[in-house]
């Protein structure tokens, strides 16, 4: 246990960021505690950004997450940190202010990956969606009813955007590179089943599609976007969803091992230099923490899930409190809501080599898919049925064999398709799309 | 090797008062099989488990098999029928996906926020419109008094049954919560008193849809029996009839037992009778602690569709399981002083309304309903002593709780 004496910081007024600063409160650790924040808010709720918040049912600032546990802290909010000094253990603030620490958790999380053309990304009605301030703004467009909106890319974050468009009986067309919707992340195997969701409810899909160019109205304003095969969509809303990029920057001349992928961390949740040893002073947690995951060898993995930043925020808080908590090994989760339905996620479908169809049906909207990899059981996807995941949660961590048996309530005869993933080779091990959900 | 007669004894009702240290040997192992084949699951992690699994079927009713009543005609052509009926059409507990999904659905559906609220004032309202009644009464019965009425009053007016059916539909409720029984379900008499009364609620819930279709009103019934957003019925009139006889017969049988047994514990826990009395606002924490401890529902039963290995016992297919949910509760694995009852405990993760895709549909109501009643009874009855302890409970050991709760008191409150 660390003593009262000591400083802790936290970089990153986040999910992450304040679940850890409750468990090193929690660990019983009674030193100093600050709380560096990018933003001028407290700790917020993201998921409600891409959903209810756009449609309008929820305001922007009524996502505040509750506080678990009296924190006693000392807020530095509406200053990005933007550089660490770890030999004299000190944090600089934008502004030139510093803070020093004896641990440090660094919880910094991401941003939305801008669009390649920076003076076609400012265009007025060009949107990235990934914090309060950028989902106040694309609310506030929406609401004034564009004509057409157009969304960059068919993730999590594309669908989820397109939806609350339909919601709001906004026309919409979602532009993705891949063969379907999803496709990087759920195989286009069952990326097709959400694809159809959305055209059912009036989203136009253009797959195999590339965005080549932003084209203002001369008054700078977005008039249209350019595609790749010539054609032009027209689009005075433009929001783009092209996943998201960890924010390491500040990190620069820390002698840290990062990139826009992730800050590489060890086994225990300990930092890593560019010499892969562990700096004990300083942990990581959230989406912008790259780790090895026990269930997934071979590589380091960055996951932008909200169970992963609540589960590793207060793993790190144990770690730097003194604790030595176990090793850090939660099946990895997820989930989108989107069109109605509820799609949830165990495991991580990265590198599965096959899909089966365990429960429900597709047709019917209700299914759970379980994907496999070298004939073990490596994730399982739920469209409103997530109340069967648990026990596929136990298969994947158990590392059952694929494909699982047949039989149980609601269950056909089990068929193993490809899942149909874009490129298998292409994408690396710290791609967002490949890796998990890019949650804004 | 594991005592195999622990569920049988567990049943008896010698041991309705305290089954607790039963269930603790029951524990040290967490799937063992029983004497009658049964297999009981006894650990928090084992029950979870199986709560989940896709493999464990909620369908554990057997066959209908209405007795036969003499008139050939009947027994030839409307028998088989009517059997068949019952079978394609079970109340949702005792459905698997995907039926139970879209019926479970639709019920949901009618649980909006604006009637759930106004539920949760008007229990506070009825608690104290039922104590005001009583009066300077110097003995209460919790049990018909307050914990009987509250429920169902609020079950009927959520539904939209005539409270003054009341009377009509006791006697059937509680003959039909005896299917939760898995004794009751080996006897033919007991089946075919079942079948008999399911026929006559049947007969009177079909008359009240009815009626709710010709003058709708703003209640679940009605919502129930309307159509969807795509014109089409939200279920079959035969799968209505029987959604709207589990949430009637739901609604009556466990909270009764909730808010007894909290006002047994309370009484048993004067320190925390005291707490809630004075600080009202522990009353959420009361009712998680009282669903760990002492939970109105103890044990669910499914069926192994396939064998299911857990450790070192394998359920074969075909298998009733026992989920001894009240067992789980207490598991040391999970709860740190099981058996003390500590509404200040963290993360209690009770599975008293069950769990997964069971899990209580009425777990706000009832959450809230006991909530009214308890910090009502702690503020309002002025010295209340326990006149019996235990008090007599009732035959049932699924949904087990006391007949009779009675106390001495110097008086009520305004």
């Amino acid at each position: 246990m660390i003593g009262s004496e000591s400083r802790v910081v936290v970089v990153g007024a986040s999910l992450a960021g304040l679940r850890g600063a409750e468990s090193l409160r929690r660990s019983g650790f009674a030193g100093s505690l600050t709380i560096v924040g990018a933003e001028p808010y407290r700790p917020y709720d993201r998921p409600p950004l891409s959903k209810a918040v756009l449609t309008g049912a929820v305001a922007p600032d009524a996502t505040g997450l509750p506080n678990l546990v009296a924190l006693d802290a000392d807020w530095r909010l509406g200053a990005p940190a933007v550089g660490l000094d770890r030999t004299k253990r000190l944090v600089t603030l934008e502004g030139g202010e510093t803070i020093a620490y004896d641990r440090l958790l660094i919880a910094t999380g991401a941003s939305a990956r801008p669009w390649p053309d920076a003076a076609e990304g400012r265009l007025a009605g060009v949107h990235t969606l990934r914090g309060r301030d950028d989902a106040e703004a694309l609310r506030r467009d929406l609401a004034a009813r564009p004509a057409q909106v157009l969304v960059i890319g068919g993730g999590f974050i594309g669908c989820e955007v397109a939806a609350a468009c339909r919601d709001l009986d906004l026309p919409v067309t979602l532009v993705e590179t891949g063969p379907t919707l999803l496709a990087s992340v759920l195989g286009a195997h069952l990326g097709a089943v959400v694809q159809t969701l959305h055209e059912t409810r009036g989203v136009t899909v253009l797959c195999n599609a590339k965005v080549e160019a932003l084209e203002d109205d001369g008054t700078g304003r977005v008039q249209r976007a350019r595609l790749a095969d010539g054609s032009a969509v027209p689009a005075d809303l433009v929001v783009v969803a092209l996943g998201a990029v960890r924010n390491t920057s500040w990190l620069a001349g820390s002698g840290l091992a990062f990139d826009e992928g992730g800050l590489d961390c060890d086994a225990q949740g300990y930092v890593l230099d560019e010499n892969e040893r562990p700096d004990t002073q300083i942990a990581a947690a959230g989406d912008v923490a790259r780790f090895p995951h026990p269930l997934y060898p071979g590589h380091r993995i960055a996951l932008e899930h909200w169970g992963h930043a609540v589960a590793q925020g207060e793993h790190a808080g144990r770690l730097l409190a003194g604790c030595e908590p176990a090793r850090y090994a939660e099946v990895p989760a997820f989930w989108s809501s989107q069109g109605g339905i509820t799609i949830k996620s165990v495991g991580l479908t990265k590198g599965a080599d096959g899909v089966v169809i365990a429960q429900g049906d597709p047709r019917h909207g209700r299914f759970v898919a379980v994907y496999g990899q070298e004939g073990r059981c490596v994730a399982a996807l739920s469209f409103d049925s997530a109340r069967w995941l648990p026990a596929y949660a136990e298969k994947i961590a158990a590392g059952a064999p694929f494909p699982p048996e047949p039989g149980g309530v609601d269950a056909g005869p089990l068929r193993v398709f490809a899942p149909g993933f874009p490129d298998p080779s292409g994408s690396g091990p710290d791609d967002p799309a490949r890796s998990g959900k890019d949650e804004p | 090797m594991s005592d195999d007669t622990l569920f049988a004894r567990i049943k008896d009702e010698a041991s309705r008062p305290d089954p607790y240290p039963l269930f603790a040997t029951l524990r040290r192992c967490p799937v063992s099989r029983q004497g009658d084949g049964t297999y009981v699951a006894a650990s928090h992690a084992a029950i979870s488990s199986l709560l989940h699994d896709p493999r464990m079927s909620s369908e554990t009713l057997p066959p209908a098999d209405r007795p036969k009543t003499g008139n050939p005609l009947k027994d030839w052509l409307v028998k088989p029928v009517r059997d068949y009926i019952t079978d394609t059409h079970r109340p949702f507990i005792f459905r698997d996906p995907p039926d139970h999904d879209t019926l479970r659905a639709a019920v949901m559906h009618q649980f909006t926020h604006q009637r759930v609220q106004a539920m949760r004032a008007r229990s506070h309202q009825l608690v104290d419109e039922i104590l005001d009644k009583l009066g300077d009464a110097r003995t209460i019965d919790i049990v018909d008094d307050l914990a009987y009425p509250l429920p169902v009053t609020i079950i009927c007016e959520l539904l939209g049954v005539p409270p003054e059916d009341e009377e009509k539909f006791h006697g059937w409720a509680t003959q039909l919560a005896t299917a939760l029984e898995p004794d009751n379900l080996q006897d033919d008499e007991a089946r075919a008193e079942n079948s008999r009364t399911f026929d006559v609620i049947s007969e009177y819930m079909k008359g009240l849809i009815a009626q709710k279709r010709r003058d709708p009103q703003d209640d679940m019934l009605t919502g129930l029996a309307g159509k969807g957003a795509d014109g089409a019925p939200r279920m079959s009139d035969f799968d209505l009839i029987a959604t709207a006889i589990l949430m009637l017969v739901a609604g009556h049988e466990t909270t009764v037992n909730l808010i007894t047994n909290g006002m047994l514990t309370l009484l048993r826990h004067p320190e925390e009778l005291r707490r809630l009395r004075e600080d009202p606002s522990r009353a959420p924490r009361v009712v998680e602690e009282l669903l760990r401890y002492e939970p109105p529902v103890q044990f669910r039963t499914r069926t192994a569709l396939c064998p299911i290995t857990h450790g070192d016992v394998t359920i074969p297919e075909g298998a009733p399981v026992v989920l001894m949910l009240a067992a789980g509760n207490r598991d040391p694995a999970v709860y740190a002083n099981p058996e003390r009852f500590d509404p200040d405990r963290t993360d209690n993760r009770h599975l008293g309304f069950g769990g997964s895709l069971h899990y209580c549909v009425g777990a706000p109501l009832a959450r809230f309903e006991v909530e009214a009643a308890l910090v009502a009874l702690a503020r309002r009855l002025r010295n209340p002593r326990l006149i019996a302890d235990p008090p007599p409970y009732r035959p049932g050991s699924a949904l087990r709780g006391p007949k009779h709760l009675r106390l001495a008191i110097d008086g009520i409150d305004p």
